[in-house]
């Protein structure tokens, strides 16, 4: 028993080093090693090695969602990651976090290390008005990118966000486009009370009031493929009859089309059912190549030539003529979508 | 209890059945189709038709409710398994779905995300994730019967970090499998009209109930779960056997995310199996059995299982509004966990036993 009563103490006295370790402002010498390791779900990438030869570089500190949370994420991280890099004249610190707390203790730390700027996609949009003052009185400049937070705009510099309501209208114009007979629509919903599902919802909610669409199951999937092949095969089941789906990601679309593959109803170019996702992920954009999807919505996770565009303007001393800025969505339709396209859109 | 069943008068044998653990999950699902039979009849239609291949298949409600809950009724196994030693529940077994699954690509995949033909045969891809499974149960076990920890507070850790990790054993890529025949174990194999995950989960089960009939498990298990001060003086190991738990929980998240991932032929770490751990104890509830450990009935469990599917099948065939969805869900499941209480149930045996003959009530005691 007092063997493992010491061994419990060693436990959690390491534990408790590597979270000092982790969390501190400058690991000592010896840890560096840890501290450097690139982490993706807590720790913060320090790099505190190059504090001394940082004199010319522009120091940014970037917080972000945890790149694992989806793939949309993994291509935003990569593209910021590939953008603020030591030979664009960036000395870039990372850290990532899905929760609010940590974020914004991660924000107080990058304030300490007195960054120059403060990147921020914020894992919820309340509680960051002390810190991004923190912030102002620094001197820190703080842009947001990917989502807004609820904090008077004085506070930061720049806003760049991602138009989820545009996303849905430009889907549901296509759609309307297609000049159908009929329209039959399984609307496959994303976890409800996200901006995402709010946006695509609402675009197609209204236009399916306006124009009399008949929306024959409306039901969310919570983003699960599996569970959207569920809804589409209980519709199926009771005999319904649609031609189109309107899956609000990418996931989703998947799991809807594996439905229909089992009860064997064409879908895809000229085919019974209009199939359209969003999120362009690679493989999505190649069943679109193939002819089996109609429609693909972006929602454009590349942010970083905003973002230095932004910090260039404000480096030169310029003023920015809008705080907020709304990035360019693209759609792909079937008919039109190119192998380059796949290539470069694709995340 | 089953000397009580054996002995029981003819009268009492109403009240003997609500006595029964397996009660609970077939009254549920009598409900349930009771209701749907009355609601819509064409709920239990089944029809014959052809997917896209040109291969026959079985469709209908009925066909979905099989084929969708088999995961859930193989973690049911492990997790009745694992509550009934350790007094405790396994809060990691969708993030180890997530882990497992991303090994079954990651082995079939190689390095390449996206790969023309298989890298290694479906069997050995599904055997390596067996191991990793079964490492990280014993991970989860190691921690509950050495280091005597909460099994909820020690399973936290895998539930955080583990789709993390699954995501790095694929390079936070997306793998995709284009070969046919990894498809056969989520879907259909050509020529069999009945979905295959519904035939492994009933070689599981037999599987598990040959291992209790002849083997000490699950008298170990349960003396364990019950007392572990007088199970270790009885010369039984209480360390090892909540360690065997975890481990052949370890399998069945294994069995289940290797079907999962067969399912799309593709994984996507943060939604896999989410929260079906909840699901997964909560057919263990539905089974009737004691979250805190004990006495255990695998088969009610099973059936639990089957009865969360039902429920979901059934409320996306009345198209419930989205955002009203878990309400009616949790509505449904605290009238089937009153219903499983023992105290209701003991009530409702009494209620049987005074209808059907008031007289006889003494030979039965």
């Amino acid at each position: 028993m007092r063997i493992k009563k010491v061994l419990a103490m060693a436990a959690s006295t390491v534990l408790c080093g590597a979270m000092f370790v982790g969390c501190g402002a400058s690991g000592s010498s010896s840890s560096n090693n840890e501290a450097n390791k690139p982490d993706a779900t807590s720790k913060a990438d320090t790099a505190n090695n190059d504090n001394s030869s940082s004199g010319s570089l522009i120091k940014v500190g970037i917080i972000n969602n945890d790149p694992n949370e989806s793939g949309y994420r993994t291509a935003n991280v990569n593209d910021l990651k590939a953008t603020f890099t030591k030979e664009n004249g960036f000395d870039a610190s990372f850290a990532y976090s899905l929760k609010n707390e940590e974020q914004i203790n991660y924000a107080q730390k990058f304030i300490q290390d007195e960054v120059d700027y403060l990147l921020l996609s914020a894992a919820d949009t309340a509680g960051w008005d002390s810190v991004l003052k923190d912030a102002k009185d620094a001197g820190v400049r703080v842009i947001l990118f990917d989502r807004t937070i609820d904090a008077d705009e004085s506070l930061y510099d720049a806003s760049i966000v991602s138009d989820m309501d545009k996303e849905g209208e430009q889907a549901v114009e296509w759609l309307k486009s297609q000049d159908l007979k009929a329209y039959d629509i399984i609307h496959l919903q994303g976890v409800m009370g996200t901006a995402a599902q709010k946006g695509r919802s609402g675009a197609l909610d209204k236009t399916a009031k306006e124009l009399g669409w008949n929306i024959v199951t409306q039901q969310t999937a919570e983003w699960n493929a599996e569970k959207a092949q569920q809804i589409v095969q209980s519709a199926i089941d009771a005999n319904k009859k649609f031609n189109v789906i309107y899956a609000e990601n990418d996931d989703m679309a998947k799991g809807a089309v594996a439905a229909l593959d089992r009860a064997n109803i064409s879908h895809g170019v000229d085919k019974d059912v209009v199939v359209i996702g969003f999120d362009c992920n690679k493989w999505a954009l190649e069943e679109l190549k193939k002819g089996n999807w109609n429609y693909d919505g972006q929602c454009n996770p590349f942010q970083s030539t905003y973002i230095k565009d932004i910090i260039d303007k404000l480096e030169k001393g310029e003023t920015l003529p809008e705080k907020k800025i709304i990035m360019d969505e693209k759609g792909f339709d079937a008919k039109t979508i190119t192998d380059a396209d796949v290539e470069q859109y694709g995340i | 209890m089953k000397v009580q069943t054996q002995t029981a008068q003819k009268s009492s044998f109403l009240a003997s059945i609500v006595r029964r653990q397996i009660f609970i999950p077939i009254a549920a699902l009598l409900i349930l189709a009771i209701f749907n039979f009355i609601v819509d009849p064409s709920f239990f239609k089944v029809t014959l038709g052809h997917n896209s291949e040109g291969d026959p298949i079985l469709s209908g409600n009925i066909i979905s409710i099989i084929d969708y809950g088999s995961e859930l009724a193989i973690l049911a196994i492990g997790m009745t398994l694992v509550t009934a030693a350790s007094r405790g529940q396994d809060i990691s077994v969708g993030a180890a779905i997530a882990i497992s699954g991303s090994v079954v690509l990651r082995v079939l995949c190689g390095t390449n995300s996206r790969p023309d033909t298989l890298q290694a045969p479906i069997i050995v891809a599904f055997l390596i994730s067996c191991l990793v499974a079964m490492a990280f149960g014993a991970f989860n076990g190691t921690l509950v019967s050495v280091f005597k920890i909460q099994p909820m507070v020690a399973t936290l850790i895998l539930f955080t970090a583990g789709r993390s990790i699954a995501a790095w054993i694929n390079n936070n890529e997306l793998p995709v499998v284009s070969d046919r025949t990894f498809t056969y174990f989520g879907g259909y194999i050509p020529g069999i009209p009945i979905p295959t995950p519904f035939f492994i989960a009933i070689a599981c089960f037999i599987l598990t109930w040959l291992a209790l009939k002849f083997t000490n498990l699950g008298l170990y298990v349960q003396s364990v779960g019950i007392n572990e001060k007088t199970s270790r003086l009885n010369g039984l190991n209480p360390a090892l056997i909540k360690f065997v738990t975890y481990v052949i929980l370890g399998l069945c998240v294994a069995i289940a995310g290797f079907i999962k991932v067969s399912r799309l032929s593709t994984i996507n770490y943060s939604v896999v199996a989410k929260d079906i751990e909840m699901d997964a104890i909560l057919a263990v509830a539905l089974g009737g059995n004691s979250l805190s450990g004990g006495k255990f009935n695998i088969s009610a469990s099973i059936l639990g299982a089957y009865v969360i599917q039902f429920l979901t099948t059934t409320l996306y065939k009345f198209q419930v509004q989205s955002d009203a969805l878990p309400a009616y869900k949790a509505v449904v499941v605290i009238a089937l966990v009153i219903l499983s209480a023992p105290i209701v149930r003991e009530k409702l045996a009494a209620l049987f036993k005074k209808l059907s003959s008031p007289a006889k009530a003494e030979s039965k005691s």
